[in-house]
């Protein structure tokens, strides 16, 4: 089992979002995750939904998501390289002992601090969902309070 | 021009080419029947219950080709369309439903009468929509019959909150178009496709077309008949197809699956090469997907990507109309001359399709709808409910005319028949309509009976009274040890607690459909013996306006051949 990007552009009016949603639910198919927000035209919307499966349904789910009267477009990026990133917020509990640490690991990944208190320190990374699992993987022993992902959002790549 | 909602979805409708509605009023719609009040140009149907509605309107789409129209009121008569809608869903029939919908100033607060109708019928709709203000009222409509009737058709339903209805707009005007800029269904089939099509049907040794309910919906069955006289390959047709193709043409084997013919499914288990248009594969028809056509390669037209390679592996994909694609075909394709295979299928075929024993005693099913086609001359538009009903006609009634055979395939909808026959005999009230029903199916919207009678609408029921929901007891016999559990519809109470079988049983079947008729003034026949059955059909035919037959038949009759669920199509139970 695979994960796929999808991105999917969409009519921006209600009822578009719950109805690719029901295409998934509806037909077993697993999400990974799914961003939605506005494009440069407001009245079209972009969603990148990660999905797992083989081959066999990864042409299932973009011939169901063409079907929809909503779908004015969806790009698979089965043939063309992406720019993927993920918004990681992570909190840490981060007392005074270990949290230079945790200082020159955010170092390493590029990652900022967000807040830091007393007892926690709250910090942001951008990158590829790769990435974004390292890094939680390696601050995971520091101790994680709270975390939020935002779900990969992809473009093609320019190849000109 | 100024317009209140109600007006504006009035003229739409009519601008639309609209004929008649089927719908049941209530709270939110008043605005709508108000303004249907004064309205000469639409017919309106009152039934008598939701559920009819959407399949009186679904009976007159798959009898006229038209769009069919039903509307209901919010909450309890938008959730009781709910199953006449996915029934057109899954036969992709085109239907515009109206649905009312509490005003918006209310919707999420548990209204009286709220239901999320979008959200309930958003899997079983091509399309749907909550209209949200009244300036697009207008186009929602014109997208609703758009959607509707182009690329692979569907229900589309527009649920209208009634301050929208109550509303007026200035500077109404109906749009001249439509502008989706997700919805450009693709027609035309790719050239390049169609000519490796004809390569591969040049090559075959034992072709088979195999059709289904897209030639129906695009008007392809000149353009199939003219193939399969070009390349004389034999021709299956789907339950959905039947008609598409002549039913008593030398080419036609009967249509497959697990009340196939023999001819068909061996055919299928045989070929080199299936030629396959507008047909989604359905369980039903291919068995075990995994042992179905072990030998063929596979030609698949069809109109919606999406059935393409989703339930078989198919070698040459051709997406786009039927109607086109064969067109497009027949030009390019080589004459073909019958072979062995041709006298193999005629051999398999024989003297007929489907065959059972008849009995001096008692009525046969099989031979009532063997008589009505003999009455009707294979003319009638025949509606059937779903169980063995539904298989017996398809068996036994050859249809030879694309629109005769209204029927739930997909969905399998007990209940459909009636409303549905309704709705053709609407549309065609010169015509001979007939529904084909159970005892079972057709108690299931047998509050028609109401709106048939007081209408005049002349549609004949035929009600095949086994006193039994007749195919679950079929599989209860051949898979459950006999064990008729809650398919006896004679059952309850306490005599039943040492039932000895049907031929024992003293209990009065309820209720009695000729009384149950007269009650609703409608003239009303029954046959109990063999001899009975032509008079039966004939002093009901000839009644002008709608007539109820029962024909007490076999009890425990099967319908045979029979392919049990998971096995590969050869593998046929025949009549013991």
């Amino acid at each position: 089992m695979n994960a796929h990007t999808i991105s999917v552009l969409v009519e921006n009016h209600p009822g578009a979002l719950s109805r690719i949603v029901g295409l998934f639910s509806s037909r077993g198919y697993n999400i990974l995750s799914l961003t939605v927000a506005e494009t440069e035209d407001t009245t079209v919307s972009r969603m990148t939904i990660v999905v797992a499966g083989d081959e066999d349904v990864l042409e299932q789910v973009v011939k169901q998501l063409n079907r929809l009267i909503d779908v004015i477009k969806v790009i698979d990026f089965r043939d063309e390289p992406i720019v993927n990133r993920e918004l990681l917020l992570i909190r840490l509990d981060a007392g005074k002992t270990n949290r230079h640490e945790v200082f020159s690991l955010a170092d390493v990944f590029g990652a900022k601090v967000a807040s830091v208190s007393p007892s926690a320190i709250t910090l942001e990374l951008s990158g590829e969902s790769g990435t974004v699992d390292e890094f939680v993987a390696l601050v995971r022993p520091y101790g994680i309070k709270e975390l939020a992902r935002s779900g990969a959002i992809a473009i093609a790549r320019a190849t000109k | 021009m100024r317009k209140s909602g109600a007006e504006i979805l009035i003229d739409a409708l009519i601008q639309e080419k609209v004929e008649v509605i089927f719908g049941f009023p209530g709270g939110v719609v008043i605005p709508i029947f108000d303004a249907l009040y004064d309205c000469k140009k639409l017919r309106v149907v009152l039934v008598r219950h939701e559920q009819a509605a959407a399949h009186a309107a679904d009976g007159y789409a798959r009898a006229t080709g038209k769009v069919g129209v039903c509307l209901a009121t919010s909450g309890p008569g938008a959730t009781n369309l709910v199953t006449g809608i996915a029934t057109a869903y899954l036969d992709s029939i085109p239907m515009v439903a109206i649905t009312g919908q509490v005003s918006r100033p209310l919707l999420g607060t548990d209204a009286f009468q709220e239901a999320d109708v979008v959200g309930i019928t958003r899997p079983v709709t091509k399309h749907n929509i909550l209209v949200q203000s009244i300036e697009e009222l207008p186009r929602r409509l014109r997208e609703a019959f758009h959607i509707a009737s182009t690329g692979r058709p569907g229900p589309v339903l527009v649920d209208i909150p009634v301050d929208i209805s109550r509303g007026h707009l200035d500077n109404y005007e109906y749009p001249a178009e439509v502008k989706l800029r997700g919805y450009r269904p693709n027609v035309v089939g790719h050239i390049r496709q169609i000519k490796k099509a004809a390569e591969l049907i040049k090559t075959a040794q034992r072709p088979v077309i195999f059709a289904g309910g897209g030639i129906i919906l695009s008007g392809a069955s000149a353009e199939l008949r003219e193939l399969a006289e070009k390349i004389n390959a034999p021709v299956t047709t789907s339950m959905m197809g039947l008609g598409g193709f002549p039913g008593t043409h030398p080419l036609f084997v009967g249509m497959p699956g697990m009340h196939g013919s023999k001819a068909a499914n061996y055919a299928l288990q045989q070929t080199d090469l299936i030629i396959s248009v507008g047909v989604r594969f359905d369980d039903r028809v291919t068995g075990d997907t995994s042992r179905f056509a072990p030998q063929a390669k596979i030609i698949h037209m069809d109109i919606d990507p999406v059935t393409i390679s989703k339930v078989v592996a198919v070698d040459i994909p051709v997406v786009g109309d039927a109607k086109n694609i064969l067109g497009q075909l027949n030009k390019v394709v080589e004459p073909r001359k019958p072979n062995g295979w041709n006298e193999q299928v005629k051999q398999w075929k024989g003297e007929r399709l489907f065959s059972y024993e008849l009995s001096d005693s008692a009525i046969k099913p099989q031979a009532v709808v063997e008589t009505l086609y003999r009455l009707t001359a294979g003319d009638a538009i025949v509606a059937t409910e779903v169980g063995q009903n539904q298989m017996w006609t398809a068996q036994y009634y050859a249809f030879d005319k694309p629109r005769q055979l209204l029927s739930s395939g997909g969905l399998g909808t007990m209940g459909y028949g009636m409303p549905a026959a309704m709705g053709a005999a609407v549309a065609y009230p010169d015509r001979t309509v007939v529904d084909v029903a159970g005892d079972g199916s057709i108690q299931m919207n047998i509050q028609e009976l109401a709106t048939i009678s007081v209408n005049r609408i002349p549609v004949k029921v035929v009600i095949l009274n086994n006193g039994y929901l007749g195919m679950v007891r079929q599989w209860q016999e051949l898979f459950y040890h006999k064990r008729y559990s809650k398919t006896c519809l004679r059952e309850g109470g306490p005599l039943c607690e040492e039932c000895k079988g049907i031929q024992q049983c003293t209990k009065a079947y309820v209720p009695d459909f000729v009384a149950l008729a007269k009650a609703y003034n409608i003239e009303a026949f029954r046959a109990t013996k063999p001899g009975e059955v032509e008079a039966t059909l004939k002093a009901g035919l000839a009644v002008k306006g709608p007539a109820v037959m029962e024909f007490m038949v076999v009890p425990e009759e099967n319908v045979f051949p029979m392919v049990p669920a998971g096995k590969p199509i050869d593998q046929i139970l025949e009549a013991p």
